[in-house]
Order: C-alpha cells, then structure tokens, then sequence
C-alpha cells in the first residue's frame, strides 16, 4: 500500500535538509562560520520586535503577490510579468497621489483612491499581458518578461523625466510624499502598517475562498488543466484567463501602491523589490496551496529580512537568503519529482 | 526468434494485472492474446517490452533466459512494439522520426536511412513522404511508419496493440497483409486485440486472458461463441436495430462547405429528425470529425447553413448551440472531454453550470453518486477522472450530458471499449433516442455504422454520400464506399461532388 501524505512529509524534510546542506557548503566554500551565519539569521529576524516587524513588513507584498499568482497558477498561466505589475500599481499610485495631494480632501480619501489605483495599474499591465497572450499568440512567459523591462524603464523615465526631485534627479527617487499621506503605522519608528497587514491577509484569505469553494475557482481550475475540455463542457476558457490576469494585476497593483503609500512613500527605481519573483517562488514551494503559502511567504521575508544583517556581523554578503530560498525551491521541486518517479503506476 | 514466458506475475497496489502467465510462441507465427479491457493484455505486452518490469517470472528468447529492463534493452533484444497510440514524434518529419531511437555516430547517416525507408516501403507497398510531417499522417500511415522503423531498428518480434483502433478498413487490409508478409519471413509476431474478427482472421493461434490469468488457448478454425465464453466467463449478444419512429427535423443543413486543413467537403446537404441515428463512415480524416465540429458549432461552415430545429445557427458559438441543446463527444475523452486533475463531483458542478457564487458540496457530491449509480460507473465522487477506465470515462461524458438535449454528436463513441460497455453505451445512446433526441456519430467500427444507424453518410477524400438507408447496406458495399470504389452505382443525382 501507498502512503502518499506520509511519504510526501518525508520528501519535504528531505528537501529542506538538502537545501540547508547545500547552502552549509556554500558558506564553508566562502570561509564563513555556518552556525554563526544562521543564528545570525534568526537573531536578525526574531531578534527583537523591531526586527519582527520588518519581517510582516516584508510579508505584506510577498503574499499580496503570491495570492495573485495562485490565481494565475490555478488558470495554468505563468504570470512572469508580475514584477511589471507591482511597478504599474506602484506607478499609478504615485500618479494618484501627485495629482490629489494639494486637492485638500482627507487623506484617508486620498489613500483609498491611490490604492485603488494601483490596483487599476497593477491589472491593466496584467490585462496587456493577457491579452498579448490570447490576441497574439505571445506565451506570457515572454510576453510578461518584455513589460518587466518595459515597465521598468517608464518607471525610470518617470524618475528621471517628468517626475524628478527638483533640482537633480537621483536614484533614491521622487520627492517624498508629506507624512500626512502616509498609511499610519505601529509607532513613529516603526514601518509596520497594521492596515497594509490587514489588507494582505484579507486578500490571501479571499484568495482562498476564491479558489476552493466558488463556480469561478472550479472554472478556472478546469481551465489551467484542459481549456480544450473545459470549453466543452461550457465553459469560456479566454475570458477565465484573462479574468485571472486581471486578477492577479490587481492584487499586484496593491502590492505597488502598498509599498509606495506605507513603505517608501515616494515612487524609486526598484520599487517591485523582486517580490514578485519571490512570490513565483513560494507559489511553487507551497504547491499552489494558499494556506501554505502564507506561512510560506512569512519564512522567505523572515529570511531576507534575517540576512540583512549578515554584512554588518559576519562581513557575509545578505544574498545568503537568495541562495537559501533557491535551493529550497529547486530540492522541493526536485523531491516532487522523485516521489513521482517512484510512485508512478505502470 | 522463440519466445517463451514462464509464470509472469505483475501487481499494481491490489490489482493482480498478471497471475502467472505462461505462453511459448515460435517463430512464423501470429499469436493472437484475446481479452476485454482490464483482462492483463496490456500489462503482459508491456513486460515483454520492457515498459515494465514483471514482480515475478522469467522471458527466454531462443531458449535462454533475458532480463529486459527498459524499451532500448528490449529493441536490443529484437523485439519491437507498436503501441495503441502511435509513440512519434508529431512536430518532426518522418525521416527525423524514423532515424531517432538508432545507435550511431554523432551524426544521423540521413541519406542512408532515407534510402532505406524508401525500400521498407517499396517492400510493404506503402507510400509515405520522408520529408512530409508527421502531423499531416493519417494514424494508419503513423503505424506503418512505426511498424518501418522497428523493422529498421532490427526487430524480429513486433509486438501491436490494438493496432486495427482508429484505422480504416483498405487500411486494416493493407496492415495484415504486411503483418502476414512478416510472419512468413520468420517474424514473432503479437497481436493484442478485443476485436474477435480481427483476431480470428489473421491469428495462427489464440490465447485469451480474462482477470490477469490466462484462461485458454484456441487453433483455428475458431468458433466465435467459444471465443466470448472464454473473454467474459459468458455468453454474450449484441442486440439488434431497433428502428425508432423519427420525429420532426433537428439540425438541417444545406449546402455546408467545410474546410480544416489541406481537405476540404463540399455541399453537405443532410436533415437528422428526432429519434433518428445517423452514422458517418470512412477513413479516418475524409472529413467526419468536420462535420460533427461544424453541426457542434466548434468549426464555422466557409458557405452554407445550418439551422437547429427551424433556427438559423449558422456562424453560432459553440456555446450558442450548447444552449440549444447540442452536446458533442470528443474521441479523445481525457484530452479534449476531461479535465484530468478534476474529480467525478467537481466535472458535475461545471457541467451544471454554476447557480450562484459559492459551490454547494454536498448538492453536488448526491448528485454525482446519483449520476455513478445510474451510469454504472466503477468510482467514487471524489475520485480523480484520470483514474477511470476508457470505458468509465466514456460513461462519465455520457452522464455529465444535460437532461433534455436535442443533438448528441459522437466521435468514435466505443473505441477502445470493451463489449459490455459498447453495449451499454449504446444502449443509453438509444433511450436518449426514444426521448426526441438526434444522434450523428463517426466510427471506424463498419459493423457499429452499420448496426446502430438508420442512416450513412460515407466520406471519401472530401466526398460525401447521399444519406444511405443502414438496412441497404452490407459490410462489404460501405468497406468498398470508403475506399472509394462503387460510387458510379450511387443515386447520380444524390452524389455531391
């Protein structure tokens, strides 16, 4: 008899152990103490709250991009052009702000109308995306890669063009935004928005709803797996798919509005972070699950918020976390692919 | 070469898919292995392809024992196997197809094995273009081209399961000619089949399996009725023609154009009335998978129209038909008619359609019980489609149609199936008959054509037949219709060209 559940735990912890090995290797060939580096890791991240505050501000755009990309995974999409669509909400927020922050209104007003028009951007580049894909037969693998550069580069020209400090543009970006349009945080200290928290467990949560128990999650779901046969047995397979773009883009645009109205607040160069990639990543490791993903994403920005302080102590560059949570994705994948192996029938 | 198994056994989980099989079987000869589907034939013909690897038992070739571990150890060993779907490589050339698989140097010696091919089929009087794509050949060419390249590879045992699926019948004809050529040439020979005609035509001997065992061996002449006893532990008889009276027009259309690809059928002129079953016969792509597209609004007519009942549909969506009662039943059913990775209750709610956002579970997990029990399915509601039986599966598409449907079209609606299930399926087919609905369906199975229709269309390059009247029609003049002979004899006036 098979135990599936039993021998995929096994394949896990083997994983992880493998990759935690590999990574050990790495740190030895660089001449680091690897105890050190990890504790190191862990004091940086659970050190104290301050540190562990940085952590959920981190956590807040890593998992709005990842219930994105669930969305687009259940629809068997590979929504690359996620970093792309972070910078549009971002963009577009910004944009918001700009035009509204002299208007007088409340800011609580003004903030709502920015993250509502990151979302707006976040699902336009999304819908480009899609549409390139179902209009013209561009794979959204590549279509989504070009609007990264593309996306990237009006963010610069922004920058550095229409949107540049007075005086001289610099890449620490635009002007910042007065404080009374940024999202209240914990304390005066502190970058940790209880609201921007709220918001990203609210949208894993939806995402959740969203993909288990509603018509439109099943539908999307038959869609990713055979549009062929979905399409025959009703359903309208272009639609669901770029109604997952759109999707996505959305929770995307908040992720970019986000990191602009509470993080930042001003629009810079590398104002998508990689969290989009990262989210690809813990989209894969949890098996596309949202409820593992969450604690997911709180392990990978705990990681790179615990390796943050790896160049001061240890003299260690921080990519420790990059190669951590790589080999982490790749041994996971690659224990799945073992399992399957040997478990196949016939 | 001599084969010689002894005692295989195989498990998976719980099911004993072989339990001890012994068969010797010379050279020069054409064994026949007989059983319905699940029987172990696949399981067998796969351990002595190296497909698979036997829990017990030995393989002697010529006497001395061999242990084959992979398909390239087995094709060492000279045995080479045509599988039910042709394993090439579609994108590819042919000649790109046939080298693959060959030991040699860094690079393929192209010119040589174009020449050789060209011989191969000289010799087997087949005519397929080296340099032509796969994906423009018909599944019989695919299998001769396979048959080909195993020969080329060094084969001295051919191993084909259920080669005569899919194929035409000029087609099938041309396939036992080779095959006989080859046994008399000193070539091992396995022909795996549930078609009794097939197996008692060409096969110098028979062995039957039935639940992993092999339950009895027959020399010809056979007798066919011993032949089923021996596959179903029973007796078992097709049931005959029931002719239905048939109601007013379903779907009507008038001087369909169709064009897919390189082949175009010309001025379609056909009414199917409620309660009436027509069948569309000929080689496989002369143009029936088009029309049943088209009367399913999957493929959009260049001239013509279609009308269902007295509605002009024609340039409709395919949803637009759905709606109007029109359900169309792919031949590929896990490809193109099941979401793999769905389970049974999950392909009810999306085929129901969704009322409301949220999914009631349990609504839908009594109705899918309710659907498993009527159809007779072997599964539970959450059990993945993927893991059904062809025969299942076929069920499965059958049950998620809708209640009240006016057109059902088929495309190969029992390939592949046992004969309960053939029998089954079709007796469904016909009660949604009796309630008002229109059946079109395409087979390669003359003898189904001919037993389930009221009437044929036959197709041929393009061509299409005057609807014939079934009970008119013998074997012999639709196997000869869809090779293209006796045309002339047809209704001039009705032939459209």
């Amino acid at each position: 008899m098979r135990k599936p559940r039993v021998s995929r735990a096994l394949f896990q912890v083997m994983a992880i152990l493998c990759a935690v090995l590999l990574t050990t290797l790495v740190l030895l060939a660089a001449k680091a103490p690897p105890i050190a580096a990890y504790l190191n890791i862990v004091l940086g991240a659970a050190g104290s709250w301050d540190v562990a505050a940085n952590v959920l501000v981190s956590w807040v755009p890593l998992l709005l991009s990842t219930a994105g990309l669930l969305v687009t995974f259940t629809a068997g999409l590979w929504n690359i052009g996620i970093e792309g669509q972070i910078t549009f909400g971002a963009i577009f927020a910004t944009w918001l702000l700009r035009l509204l922050q002299t208007s007088g209104l409340p800011p609580s007003v003004i903030l709502t109308a920015a993250i509502l028009a990151g979302m707006l951007g976040g699902a336009l580049w999304a819908l480009l995306a899609g549409a390139l894909k179902t209009f013209g037969g561009v794979n959204e693998i590549f279509g989504g890669l070009g609007l990264n550069f593309v996306a990237s580069a009006v963010n610069l020209w922004l920058i550095f063009g229409p949107w540049k400090r007075p005086g001289v543009a610099s890449m620490s970006g635009t002007v910042p935004f007065p404080p009374a349009l940024w999202l209240p945080t914990l304390s005066a200290q502190s970058r940790l928005s209880p609201s921007a928290l709220v918001i990203a467990i609210l949208g894993i949560a939806l995402i959740y709803v969203l993909l288990q128990g509603t018509h439109f999650g099943l539908r999307l779901k038959a869609v990713g797996r055979n549009p062929q046969a979905a399409h025959l047995l009703g359903v309208r397979p272009w639609q669901h798919m770029m109604g997952a773009f759109a999707l996505c883009g959305v929770f995307a645009g908040i992720a970019g509005g986000l990191q602009v109205v509470s993080v930042y607040h001003r629009l810079i160069p590398s104002i998508s972070s990689g969290y989009g990639y990262l989210g690809l990543m813990v989209g894969m490791l949890s098996n596309f699950n949202a409820l593992i993903a969450a604690p997911v994403a709180l392990f990978f920005a705990a990681l790179n918020v615990g390796s943050i302080r790896l160049p001061i102590v240890l003299q260690q560059d921080s990519s420790l976390a990059q190669v951590l949570q790589g080999t982490l994705v790749l041994f996971v994948l690659l224990g799945q692919g073992i399992r399957q192996r040997l478990t196949r029938k016939g | 070469m001599h084969i010689e198994l002894r005692g295989i056994h195989k498990s998976f989980g719980e099911v004993h898919a072989n339990a001890g099989i012994s068969l010797s079987v010379p050279p020069s000869f054409i064994q026949g292995i007989l059983g319905e589907n699940g029987a172990g034939k696949s399981t067998l013909m796969k351990i002595l392809s190296g497909f698979l690897i036997p829990d017990a038992g030995q393989i002697l070739l010529d006497g001395s024992a061999v242990a084959i571990r992979s398909p390239a150890d087995a094709i060492h060993h000279g045995i080479g196997m045509l599988h039910q779907d042709p394993l090439d490589f579609p994108p590819m050339k042919v000649l790109d197809s046939f080298i693959l698989g060959r030991e040699g140097g860094l690079l393929p010696e192209r010119r040589r094995a174009s020449r050789e091919m060209r011989a191969l089929c000289e010799q087997f009087g087949f005519s397929i273009d080296p340099d032509a794509y796969i994906d423009t050949l018909t599944v019989g060419e695919r299998q001769q081209l396979e048959i080909m390249r195993l020969l080329w590879l060094g084969a001295k045992v051919l191993i084909l399961d259920e080669p005569t699926t899919g194929i035409s019948q000029p087609q099938k004809v041309k396939l036992f000619a080779t095959l006989q050529k080859l046994a008399a040439q000193g070539m091992t020979i396995l022909f795996v089949s549930h078609k009794l005609e097939d197996v008692e035509f060409l096969c110098s001997r028979v062995a039957v399996l039935r639940q992993g065992e092999l339950v009895g061996e027959s020399h010809p002449p056979y007798v066919t009725r011993e032949l089923v006893r021996m596959m179903f532990g029973k007796e078992v008889s097709f049931g005959g023609r029931t002719t239905l009276p048939t109601g007013g027009p379903v779907v009507s259309l008038n001087g369909v154009c169709l064009e897919g690809g390189r082949l175009q059928v010309n001025d379609i002129t056909l009414c199917a009335r409620a309660g009436e079953v027509i069948g569309l016969a000929g080689m496989e792509g002369s143009g029936q998978s088009l029309l049943l597209s088209a009367c399913a609004g999957l493929h959009r007519p260049v001239a013509g129209r279609i009308a269902l009942g007295e509605r002009n549909v024609t340039g409709s969506s395919y949803l637009a038909f759905r709606r109007q009662g029109v359900a169309y039943l792919p031949a590929a059913r896990l490809e193109k008619g099941l979401v793999s990775g769905l389970s049974i209750a999950e392909h009810f709610i999306l085929a129901e359609g969704g009322k409301g956002m949220m999914i009631d579970r349990r609504a839908a997990g009594s109705l899918a019980s309710e659907r498993i029990a009527t159809y007779n399915i072997k599964g539970v509601p959450s059990l993945g489609v993927e893991d059904l039986s062809g025969g299942n599966q076929q069920r499965m598409l059958l049950a998620l149609l809708h209640a009240s449907l006016s057109l059902i079209l088929l495309e190969q609606p029992t390939r592949g199936l046992d004969i309960e299930s053939t029998l089954y399926i079709w007796e469904k087919l016909k009660e949604r008959c009796r309630q008002g609905a229109a059946i079109i369906f395409a087979s390669a199975d003359l003898d189904e054509v001919l037993q389930y229709s009221d009437r044929v269309l036959v197709f041929f390059a393009g061509r299409v037949s005057p609807p014939l009247s079934a009970e008119q029609l013998s074997v012999e003049t639709l196997g000869e219709l869809i090779g293209g002979k006796g045309w002339e004899r047809l209704p001039a006036e009705t032939v459209h060209a």
